[in-house]
C-alpha cells in the first residue's frame, strides 16, 4: 500500500513539474503589488479558465505569480459594458471592448493612457495590429484578439449550405433562426445585403435596414448572445450570425455545425485591453495587460477562446500549429471574405440607432385580441359595480322601511 | 391617533431607515430621471414618448392579468383544501408549496426553458414514445405559464392564511339555515376570503406585469414585454431617462389596476361578487 502511495506521489510530482517549471518572462516585473485587488471586466467566454488539455487558468496563474487578487466579471456586448463604465458606480481596472467602442470611449475621454513601450511583452503584438484606426498611436489599447462575424448553421437542419446573409430571411427556416442581440451586429447584416457601409450615417439607409429587421422578426426564434451555445449545440436553432471563435468552441460539442463567411461581406473586429478612467489600481492593471501578452498565457487564451490572435509569440508556437491552419480563423487570400471594421458613429446616428433598435424590439403582431379582452374585463367590472350598487340601495331601502 | 412612545419609535426606526434608503430614495431618483434629459434639464419628452410603447404596455398588463386569473383559479381550491385538512397534512402541503421557492427564480425559469424547448426534455420523451412533438417555447402561452409557475406560491399563501383563520361556525350556521353548497360558497366563503384574494392578486399581478427575465427566456425575445423594454434602456441602450419614464407610467398603470381591484374587496359587507 505504501509503495503504491509513494508511486502516486512521485507521479503527481512529475506531472506537476513541467507546469511549475514553465516560468513567465520577467518574473521580477510582477512583484511588489502583493495583496492588491483588480477588477477585470471582459466578454463572456473570452478567457481561458481551465487547466484541461494543457491550458492554464489565466486568472489563477496571475494571482499565483503576483499575489494580486482578480475579481473577474463578464458582459455580453459592448453596449452592455458601456453604460456601466459611463455612469460610474462600479470601478473596473481592465476592460476589453471592441474597436468602435474603444474609439467612442477615447472620444469621450473615458480611458487612461497606456505607455506601450513600458510593457516588456508589448514586443509580441503583431505589427499588423498596431497603430489601428481606432487608436493610431497605441496610446490607449493593447490588442487581445481578432475575429470576424459569420453565419453558423446546423448542417442537418438546412437544405443547402447557405452562402448569403439572405438565408436568415428564408421562410423555410421560420422559427429556427436566431439573431444576434446587439444593434451594431444586427444592423450590419442587412447593411451588407443592401450593399451599404457598416458605418453609414444616412438616415434613409438606416431606416431601410430597420425595415428589413422588422420583416425578419416573424421568422425569428429569438434575439440571443451567449445563449447561442445552448441553442446551437442542442440543435434547437438552425442558424445564427455570430463570432467565429464561438463557432470553433461549439463545433467541438456539436460536430454538425457549419460555418460560412457570406459572400456579401462581413464585419471584422479587434478586441483590445484598455484601462478605464475609473481604475483604482493602474499599476496592477498594467501588470495584468503585460501578463496577458506573455506567450504562454496568450497561447492558453488563443486555444481556449478560439479567435485569431495578434500575438506573434503564439503564432510561432508549436502547440498552436494546428489552429494556425484553421481556414476560418486565418483564411488564405482566396478564402478571405470582404471585410469591414466598425467605426464610432456621431451622436445623432447613435441616437437614431438606439431608437430604431427599440422600435424593432417592440414591434409586435396584431393586438386586437388584447383590446377585445380588456373591453370584456371592463364590461364585467362595470356590470359588477352596478350590481353591487343596486344591491346596496335595495338593502338601504329595506333597512329604512322597517 | 395615539402618540407613539419613544420605545415604539426606536423599534420602528430600523425599518423606516431601510425603507427610506431603499424604497423612497430610489423612487425619487426614478421620478427625477423620468422628468429630465441626459443633461439634467427638465423635459417632458420621455413621458410624452410613451405613446409608442402603448402596445407593449397593454400586452404586458394583459398577460399579467391572465396569469393572475389562472393562478387564482388554481390556488383557490388548493388553499381551501389545505386549510381544511389535518395539521400534519397542512404542514406537508405547505412544504411542497414552498419547496420550489428554495431555488432561485432565474434558475427555475432557465430550467423551464430547457424542459420546454423543441429539443428539450419533454419533447425528447414524446419522441421516444413515438408521439408528435409539441411546440411550446417562444409563445405567449409559455410566458404566461412561466409567470403562473413562478408566482403561484404568492397566491396560495395569502389565501391559505385567510382561509385557515376563517370562522367555521359561520359556514355551519349557513348550512343549518338551509343554504346549499353554492349559497354557502357564494355568500359566506367567498366574501370572507376576499382580503386574501386581493393580496394574492396584487402579489402575483405586479411582478408578472413587470417581469423581464421570464419573457426573455420563455418568449424568446421576439415579442417584448414592458419589463424587457425597460431593462434594455438601462442595460444596453444607456437611456436611463426613457427607462425611468416607462417605469413611472407602468407604476401609475399598476396603481390604477389595483384601485379597480380594491373596489371589489373594499370596506363594505356585500357578497356575491365574482371577479
Amino acid at each position: 500500500m505504501k509503495k503504491i502511495l509513494a508511486v502516486c506521489f512521485i507521479l503527481l510530482i512529475v506531472c506537476t513539474l513541467p507546469m511549475s517549471a514553465s516560468a513567465y518572462e520577467n518574473e521580477s516585473y510582477y512583484k511588489g503589488l502583493e495583496g492588491a485587488v483588480i477588477n477585470v471586466f471582459n466578454w463572456g467566454e473570452l478567457i481561458s479558465d481551465t487547466y484541461e488539455d494543457g491550458m492554464l487558468d489565466v486568472n489563477k496563474e496571475f494571482e499565483k505569480l503576483t499575489g494580486i487578487k482578480v475579481n473577474y466579471v463578464t458582459y455580453e456586448s459592448n453596449e452592455d459594458m458601456y453604460p456601466k463604465i459611463k455612469n460610474g458606480g462600479a470601478s473596473y481596472d481592465i476592460i476589453i471592448p471592441s474597436d468602435y467602442m474603444i474609439q467612442r470611449m477615447i472620444d469621450e475621454d473615458m480611458l487612461m493612457e497606456i505607455d506601450a513601450d513600458a510593457l516588456p511583452n508589448y514586443k509580441y503584438v503583431s505589427e499588423e495590429y498596431r497603430n489601428m484606426y481606432y487608436d493610431p498611436d497605441n496610446a490607449y489599447s493593447v490588442p487581445y484578439n481578432v475575429g470576424m462575424v459569420g453565419l453558423i448553421y446546423n448542417k442537418t437542419m438546412v437544405e443547402e449550405e447557405p452562402t448569403s446573409w439572405t438565408a436568415l430571411w428564408d421562410e423555410r427556416y421560420a422559427g429556427k433562426i436566431l439573431m444576434i442581440d446587439n444593434p451594431r451586429d444586427a444592423f450590419a447584416i442587412p447593411q451588407k445585403i443592401l450593399g451599404y457601409s457598416l458605418n453609414s450615417t444616412d438616415e434613409k439607409e438606416l431606416s431601410d435596414v430597420a425595415q428589413m429587421l422588422i420583416e425578419q422578426k416573424p421568422l425569428l426564434q429569438g434575439y440571443v448572445m451567449d445563449e447561442i451555445y445552448n441553442k446551437m449545440e442542442s440543435g434547437e436553432a438552425a442558424m445564427v450570425p455570430y463570432y467565429v471563435g464561438d463557432y470553433i468552441l461549439m463545433k467541438d460539442v456539436n460536430p454538425d455545425l457549419g460555418f460560412v463567411y457570406p459572400k456579401e461581406g462581413v464585419n471584422i473586429f479587434v478586441d483590445a485591453m484598455c484601462i478605464p478612467k475609473c481604475t483604482q489600481n493602474y499599476e496592477a492593471a498594467l501588470l495584468y495587460i503585460n501578463f496577458m501578452l506573455d506567450p504562454e498565457i496568450a497561447l492558453s487564451n488563443a486555444l481556449y477562446i478560439g479567435y485569431a490572435t495578434p500575438n506573434v509569440g503564439v503564432l510561432e508556437h508549436p502547440d498552436y500549429a494546428e489552429m494556425r491552419e484553421n481556414q476560418y480563423l486565418y483564411p488564405d487570400k482566396e478564402n478571405m471574405p470582404e471585410v469591414e471594421y466598425f467605426h464610432n458613429l456621431p451622436q445623432e446616428t447613435l441616437h437614431m440607432f438606439s431608437q430604431l433598435w427599440n422600435e424593432i424590439r417592440i414591434y409586435g403582431s396584431d393586438n386586437t385580441h388584447i383590446y377585445v379582452g380588456f373591453a370584456l374585463v371592463g364590461l364585467a367590472v362595470v356590470f359588477f359595480m352596478v350590481k353591487k350598487y343596486i344591491t346596496k340601495r335595495k338593502r338601504e331601502y329595506w333597512y329604512n322601511s322597517i | 391617533m395615539k402618540k407613539r412612545s419613544l420605545g415604539e419609535k426606536l423599534v420602528a426606526s430600523p425599518y423606516i431607515v431601510w425603507a427610506a434608503m431603499f424604497i423612497i430614495v430610489p423612487l425619487i431618483f426614478v421620478a427625477y430621471y423620468s422628468l429630465t434629459d441626459a443633461n439634467g434639464n427638465f423635459t417632458l419628452e420621455y413621458i410624452a414618448d410613451i405613446g409608442r410603447y402603448k402596445d407593449v404596455m397593454l400586452n404586458s398588463i394583459w398577460l399579467g392579468f391572465i396569469a393572475t386569473v389562472i393562478s387564482l383559479f388554481l390556488a383557490y381550491p388548493l388553499a381551501y383544501i389545505m386549510a381544511r385538512s389535518k395539521a400534519n397534512t397542512q404542514r406537508t402541503m405547505m412544504m411542497l408549496v414552498m419547496l420550489p421557492m428554495w431555488m432561485n427564480l432565474l434558475i427555475r425559469t432557465y430550467s423551464m426553458m430547457i424542459l420546454m424547448q423543441d429539443t428539450g426534455v419533454i419533447n425528447s420523451v414524446l419522441t421516444a414514445l413515438n408521439l408528435p412533438n409539441l411546440h411550446m417555447i417562444n409563445t405567449q402561452g409559455a410566458v404566461v405559464f412561466g409567470m403562473v409557475y413562478n408566482y403561484i406560491p404568492y397566491m396560495i399563501l395569502p389565501l391559505y392564511n385567510i382561509m385557515s383563520k376563517m370562522d367555521h361556525s359561520l359556514i355551519e350556521a349557513a348550512e343549518d339555515l338551509g343554504g346549499n353548497k353554492v349559497t354557502v360558497f357564494k355568500d359566506i366563503i367567498l366574501p370572507l376570503s376576499m382580503p386574501g384574494i386581493a393580496s394574492g392578486f396584487t402579489m402575483v399581478f405586479v411582478p408578472s406585469v413587470s417581469t423581464f427575465y421570464i419573457s426573455k427566456k420563455l418568449g424568446g425575445n421576439t415579442f417584448s414585454l414592458i419589463g424587457d423594454v425597460i431593462e434594455m434602456q438601462f442595460k444596453s441602450s444607456n437611456n436611463y431617462n426613457l427607462g425611468a419614464a416607462l417605469s413611472m407610467v407602468l407604476m401609475v398603470l399598476i396603481i390604477i389596476c389595483m384601485m379597480v381591484m380594491n373596489r371589489f374587496t373594499g370596506d363594505d359587507d356585500d357578497g356575491g361578487v365574482l371577479i
